[in-house]
């Protein structure tokens, strides 16, 4: 895809101790901006509609591996500001089907280098996740995805409550309600800072000659003869070769500008943090058949989520029993956070489809693309998905995104991840 | 330094001294202090250190909005850490440690963080340690680690308890402040059932610190007047230490009442979370007043103006003798007249130009100092306010001129608590005049009706003077009362005479033209180490959205989320992006206001009643004879029955033994029933079942299908036919529920208009399973109905007695043997239970749970759901197809299995697996295949779904699902075992005990 105007790279600070020491003794006025504020040109070879984790990734990895870099990222509000900056952080790729397993491992796997790769500090973290076993069911369960994973290149193990205890003592592994019998350990599985991880790939997209327009909002999607062309903007009209619809929650209403329904649903997803604390928690603890997960951050506060509301909206809000449902399970579980206190709860908007698996497809509109359906658990496979979208929008064909087409729903074949995933990705 | 003045103090009762620790340190106070008023009648100045740089902190606010004063409190399974010591009231024997320091509060290492604060300004995190790559992880991580969070990890189970309270009210009403009195007054006497919270122990707010005349008397005369009018109101509930937590969808409200913190109580509830529904809610939630930004205005000693008034009329605390009162507008002279009253030296600097209010001119009446055009260049002193240079406002702080000082009260403004106009998304218009955000009326939180539902008063809404507030509030109390349907009519609103004042003058940099210097010293976020500079440094680097802002500085992420510093940090941004401060806008508002404890979101569910165990009548027995239990859905099923000298395997092998060869009974009650009833009640259950049931003979039994409408197999159950218009559905134990509203589904959302009905009976009849070669001679022994081969052949159900006990017998079986499963009223369960155990002694009789019951099946080659299935797998897949109606028209999940890879042949199909060394296959295990595909993965060919040890055949047995399975019978496949090895397993007959069934059909 030849792009007819040369793009310049921006300037960038690099960063590092040494640039910090240097900026120190001049009152830190050299530092430039970490992305740019581009007005938007008339056409690009590709628009990225949503510039969160996985619209700015999906820019990323379309210059860097491809070498497509006269792209715009388009984001309504501003960028990282919807589910990417909302998320509870989870970093793991224990999934039991192979292309979710193929997808989250490759994200999991750049997370590792993200922070050098990014010249960015996203601070993954892999401290280890466990899904805790609590009833005979969720022990065959998680043996048979331990037992995927091995053939997956996943590492995964079954451990002992004993182990579970060792490794998260502020557990109460006794119950009595639902004693923990075991878990399913991934010991690379982490967290991430999520807003770090949004700002290290804007300012590298950035850097590399692509225009990320904030507050820009999509209105209508425009094309010729089955094709698109462009897109048109409360900046105006731009025109694009290719077009890349990456907006999560409202993913529904943009496929309608550009022609077409998903099977998609939108609902509140909601997640609370307690006031910081010194550190009394190294690993990330899910525990699906109470309904909650929980791990504490680097600046000490616990993070604490649950399922999704009962019902379709748009609020970012969410119904307070939910909170209600997840802070009595996380209190039995870790009985220690009862006289923690919440500091902030919050929604998000998350999009899912009817096998809780994403969806990153062409769609019936020619050269244009949608990646969404990331559900309850997107953010720790931003960079796995961008790095496959990319891939499809640029050659037509990613392994890593073929077994997520549009088309698995009319033939029926989901992607269903009920056994590994439960309620909460 | 701080002191305890020798009269006065509102609040306070010298007559009840009350002794607390702090650091271990014995201190005393008075009856009615707070913490924090205590500690500063102790002269304790220095409370905490902040969060980054370890800075000395001291108490800046006297309530819920204090950032700095965070306290560890009590021990053990008492213990609390980030307790505001604003906000807590002192009782006798109250220990109280500071927070975030090592190895004590007055010398802390951290505090070097300060020193090093050039090279740790907002964000270097996201710019340092990216190499060495495995560093992050095992150095810095757990470096940065160890010195964030504030408060000590508790270490206990909490001793307390928790409740909460449901209440449905016409006008919620939040805020005991004059406007909040008012707003219920009005609301009242229109005759609103009305429930007025306040978060504090005392009625009033600022009004009778403030001065304020209200109908002719002193406030505080006023507020005792009206809280005793409300009181005597029958449809008024007024709480105090009740704070409004948070507003959601639909008028609801969440408060959070405080009832044992400030007197332990172990017998009653800690906390009450109160759940409220109200037709509208009156935000009169009052103002909260900002600092001012100069150099050095973190010191232990520098203060809100209002808080250091708060504590000299409230408590009788002095915050220092010395006390520069620096301000932007008129309510400074308020704090000056009042420490000037109290004996203590003051001076006023005025940023304005010029101060000619009466406020201002009553302060120089009483011989004040009043400074105009002044501000304050910086503070200097040693972990305390020593010395205030002054300089003037306009320039950039050059030749300062030095005023000797121990506390600096800033008064910079108010800012209305927009809070809970804003958690349901009220939205705000910034008012110049004052410089503070207000609701917007015209942009309020609508219900489903449309209409505004959150109504905010008084200084909440911006109202800042008594008479104003008054006015609005009575207001918004009468609509509110009005919207929610009272009829009657509000009495008068109270007066006061209109309060003349200057218009502010907004300073966001103090001095206007401070230098780097100085803007690197003053702070924004006490607790979060946030500065001027810091702000600065994020719009200088992109950061131009507030909520870009907030999350690279940290700026109002605080555990007071930003009450203090988010208008003057988005000021400072706004200044810095050359905006206006409206268009760069506020963050999000998020519920609580102030942070709330878990235990009371968790409430009394916890323990015993976290979801409280369903139990079947015979539970009892089952426990006092070595169950060993297995959570299933809510229930709790034996999974065996463990004899002394047994382990739970031997259990199980027991019982599969005895059952196959004399007798074993399995309480069957927690299997799900649901009666289907009605007109078109057939034809519902065709609909529901793959099988063809609206034929199903009244007086038989069909195994029976359901289907998602994608297809996918999703419970299993025997279905017997009760009469011409009424089937019982038999369901899986974690399937009942969720069947039932499966059901309610489809009949609400689209069959409305069949006549069916459907009662999920399940814990109507206990149910137990008679099995076993002797089973029918156990039950003609018991006497009653005729259960004979002819009488009752397979199949088939009747109803009748078994001994004494009425029942429904259904000939059914699930584990290949002779087989009974027998209803009684869930009352006569435990009779029933016991009665076969005493008639089956002779049998050996051999209760046996869900293992055996596991197993038994198994070797029947019966699937199970949850193990054969898991939301993927069709009855196609497990050759089921017998069960599947040719002849209906329509079934659930009927077209889905007509797509694509649904009829797909290389599906993976049932099949029983035979490990060639007699080894029990493991759990989950997968069938490899040749090869990796595209991801690099092994390819896969199919897996175990079920695998147990058979003690019938003395050998591991399972079943799983492969490609082509059926057709490749003999053939030997290689599982995997986690630890990278295999087990070769030859495909076999999932039937693997009495193929023919010559065992059940007796």
């Amino acid at each position: 895809m030849p792009s007819e105007i040369p793009r310049m790279k921006r300037e960038m600070s690099r960063y590092s101790v040494f640039a910090v020491a240097r900026e120190a003794f001049r009152d830190h006025q050299g530092w430039t901006r970490a992305w740019g504020s581009p007005e938007p040109k008339r056409k690009y070879d590709v628009i990225i509609i949503g510039a969160g984790g996985h619209g700015l990734a999906t820019a990323y990895y379309l210059g860097k591996n491809h070498g497509i870099r006269n792209v715009a990222v388009l984001e309504k509000g501003w960028l990282g500001g919807g589910n990417t900056g909302r998320n509870t952080t989870i970093i793991r790729s224990n999934y039991l089907q192979d292309p979710s397993a193929a997808i989250y491992e490759k994200a999991r796997s750049l997370y590792e280098d993200l922070s050098q790769d990014l010249n960015y500090n996203v601070m993954f973290s892999p401290r280890g996740v466990m899904m805790l076993a609590q009833t005979e069911h969720e022990i065959r369960g998680y043996k048979r995805t331990a037992h995927a994973n091995a053939l997956q290149g996943v590492a995964t193990e079954f451990i002992s409550p004993a182990r579970v205890k060792q490794l998260c003592p502020i557990m109460e592994i006794r119950g009595p309600r639902y004693p923990v019998l075991g878990a399913l350990w991934q010991p690379r599985g982490g967290t991430a800072r999520h807003d770090a991880v949004a700002w290290g790939y804007a300012r590298k997209c950035s850097e590399m000659g692509m225009d990320i327009i904030q507050k820009c909002e999509v209105t209508g999607v425009r094309s010729q003869g089955g094709k698109v062309v462009g897109v048109t903007t409360s900046r105006g009209d731009i025109d694009c070769d290719k077009l890349g619809v990456v907006v999560a929650g409202h993913s529904g209403h943009v496929a309608d500008m550009a022609g077409f329904r998903l099977p998609i649903e939108s609902v509140a997803l909601q997640a609370l943090v307690s006031e910081p604390i010194k550190p009394c928690m190294d690993v990330v603890v899910m525990a699906n058949t109470v309904h909650g997960y929980m791990s504490q951050s680097d600046k000490g506060e616990m993070v604490i989520g649950g399922g999704t509301d009962g019902y379709n909206n748009y609020t970012q809000r969410g119904s307070f029993h939910h909170i209600e449902e997840t802070v009595r399970a996380l209190v039995e579980t870790f009985p220690m956070i009862s006289r923690l206190k919440m500091l902030r709860q919050w929604g998000g908007i998350v999009d899912v489809t009817g096998d809780r698996s994403p969806i990153l497809s062409k769609t019936p509109l020619e050269n244009c693309f949608i990646n969404c359906g990331w559900g309850t658990g997107g953010f720790k496979a931003i960079p796995g998905s961008g790095w496959g979208m990319a891939e499809l929008m640029a050659t037509g064909y990613s392994p890593l995104t073929e077994a997520f087409g549009l088309d698995r729903f009319s033939e029926g074949r989901f992607i269903d991840e009920s056994v590994a995933a439960g309620v909460a990705h | 330094m701080s002191f305890r003045l020798d009269t006065g103090g509102r609040f306070i009762d010298r007559s009840k001294p009350r002794s607390f620790t702090f650091n271990g340190k014995a201190m005393r106070g008075f009856e009615g202090d707070t913490l924090a008023s205590a500690l500063l009648g102790q002269g304790q100045m220095l409370v905490g250190r902040s969060f980054k740089y370890h800075r000395p902190r001291g108490i800046v606010a006297s309530g819920s909005e204090e950032p700095n004063a965070l306290m560890n409190l009590g021990r053990d399974k008492t213990f609390e850490p980030n307790a505001r010591a604003t906000t807590t009231e002192l009782f006798d024997g109250l220990e109280a440690e500071s927070q975030n320091h090592w190895p004590s509060l007055e010398f802390d290492i951290g505090e070097l963080n300060a020193k090093l604060s050039r090279f740790l300004p907002a964000g270097f995190y996201y710019k340092m340690f990216l190499w060495p790559r495995s560093f992050w992880k095992h150095v810095y991580e757990p470096i940065i680690r160890k010195s964030a969070g504030l408060g000590r990890a508790p270490r206990h189970r909490d001793a307390d308890h928790y409740e909460h309270f449901n209440a449905t009210v016409d006008v919620l009403v939040v805020g005991g402040g004059i406007a909040g009195l008012q707003a219920a007054k009005a609301a009242g006497e229109a005759g609103a059932e009305v429930l007025l919270i306040e978060q504090g122990a005392h009625w009033g707010g600022r009004a009778p610190v403030d001065g304020a005349v209200i109908d002719g008397v002193p406030a505080a005369e006023w507020v005792e007047a009206t809280v005793a009018a409300l009181g005597a109101m029958p449809n008024v509930a007024i709480r105090a230490r009740t704070m409004g937590a948070g507003v959601y969808d639909h008028g609801y409200a969440l408060a959070y009442e405080r009832l044992t913190d400030h007197a332990p109580d172990p017998s009653l509830p800690r906390h009450r979370l109160w759940r409220i529904r109200a037709g509208r809610i009156v935000t009169a939630t009052g103002a909260i007043e900002r600092p001012l930004s100069f150099a050095g205005n973190d010191l232990p000693g520098v203060m809100l103006a209002s808080a250091v008034r708060d504590y000299v009329t409230n408590y009788a605390v002095a915050p220092g003798k010395c006390v520069v009162v620096v301000t932007n507008n008129d309510d400074g002279y308020r704090t000056a007249l009042t420490v000037q009253e109290a004996g203590l030296e003051v001076v006023v600097l005025d940023a304005r130009s010029e101060a000619n209010g009466p406020l201002a001119e009553q302060a120089r009446a009483a011989g004040i100092t009043v400074r105009v055009g002044r501000g304050i260049e910086s503070v200097k002193g040693k972990g305390k306010v020593e010395k205030v240079w002054v300089c003037d406002q306009t320039r950039d702080g050059s030749n300062p001129d030095p005023i000797k000082a121990d506390c600096v009260a800033m008064a910079g403004g108010w800012s209305p608590v927009v809070h809970l106009w804003s958690h349901c998304g009220g939205k705000l218009s910034w008012q110049e005049d004052g410089a503070f955000f207000r609701p917007d009326p015209e942009r309020a939180p609508n219900g489903a009706d449309g209409a505004a539902f959150v109504l905010a008063a008084g200084a909440a809404n911006g109202e800042l003077e008594t008479a104003a507030v008054l006015t609005d509030a009575y207001v918004a109390g009468a609509r509110a009362a009005a919207e929610a349907g009272a009829t009657g009519t509000a009495g008068a609103a109270a007066t006061a005479d209109v309060e003349l004042s200057e218009p502010m003058l907004p300073v966001w940099n103090m001095p206007e033209r401070a230098s780097y210097a100085l803007r690197s010293k003053a702070w924004l976020d006490y607790q979060n180490d946030v500065k001027v500079t810091d702000v600065e440094l994020a719009a200088r680097e992109g950061f131009e959205s507030v909520e870009h802002t907030k999350r690279y500085t940290t700026l109002g992420m605080a555990t007071d989320q930003g009450k203090l510093s988010n208008i003057n940090g988005l000021a400072v941004l706004a200044g810095a992006l050359d905006q206006e401060i409206p268009k760069v806008g506020t963050t999000t508002f998020r519920p609580p206001y102030h942070p709330i404890s878990m235990g009371a979101i968790a409430g009394e569910a916890r323990g015993a009643l976290f979801q409280p165990v369903r139990q079947t009548p015979m539970y009892d027995w089952h426990d006092a004879n070595g169950a060993h239990w297995e959570p299933v859905g809510h229930w709790r099923r034996p999974y065996a029955y463990v004899k002394p000298g047994e382990d739970v395997h031997a259990a199980v092998k027991r019982e599969v033994l005895a059952t196959r060869n004399s007798l074993g009974l399995l309480d069957a009650s927690t299997l799900g029933k649901l009666v289907v009833k009605g007109p078109d009640a057939g034809k519902f259950m065709d609909m529901m079942y793959t099988n063809m049931m609206s034929t199903l003979p009244v007086g038989k039994c069909r195994y029976g299908l359901m289907c998602s409408e994608n297809g996918f197999l999703s419970d299993d159950g025997v279905v017997a036919r009760m009469d011409d218009d009424t089937w019982l559905c038999h369901t899986t134990t974690g399937g009942a529920d969720r069947i039932h509203a499966h059901m309610e589904e489809w009949l609400q959302t689209e069959w409305w208009d069949w006549k069916v009905y459907v009662a999920n009976v399940t814990e109507q009849y206990a149910q137990v399973a008679v099995v076993g070669p002797n089973a029918r001679k156990v039950l003609e022994k018991l006497g009653g109905m005729d259960v004979s081969k002819e009488a009752l052949p397979f199949m088939q159900w009747a109803e009748g007695a078994i001994g004494q006990f009425s029942a429904r017998v259904f000939r059914i079986s699930f584990s290949g043997e002779l087989s009974y499963e027998i209803a009684v009223p869930a009352s006569q369960g435990r009779a029933f239970w016991d009665a076969l155990l005493e008639a089956g002694s002779e049998f050996g009789v051999t209760p046996y749970g869900t293992e055996a019951l596991h197993i038994m099946r198994a070797e029947k080659g019966f699937i199970m759901i949850g193990d054969e299935t898991d939301g993927t797998v069709i009855p196609q897949d497990l050759g089921l197809n017998w069960a599947i109606s040719k002849k209906k028209e329509d079934f659930l999940g009927k077209r889905a299995q007509e797509r694509d890879h649904m009829t797909d042949p290389l599906r993976w199909k049932l099949v029983g697996l035979e490990t060639l060394d007699g080894s029990v296959l493991p759990d989950g295990s997968y069938a490899v295949g040749e090869g990796v595909n595209d991801n690099g993965q092994r390819v896969v060919q199919g897996r175990v779904t079920s695998t147990y040890f058979s003690p019938t055949l003395e050998r591991g047995i399972a079943m799983g699902l492969v490609e082509l399975g059926p057709d490749r019978m003999g053939e030997v496949i290689a599982f995997n075992r986690v630890d990278g090895t295999f087990v070769q397993a030859k495909i076999v007959d999932p039937v693997v005990f009495d193929p023919e069934g010559e065992k059940q059909n007796v």
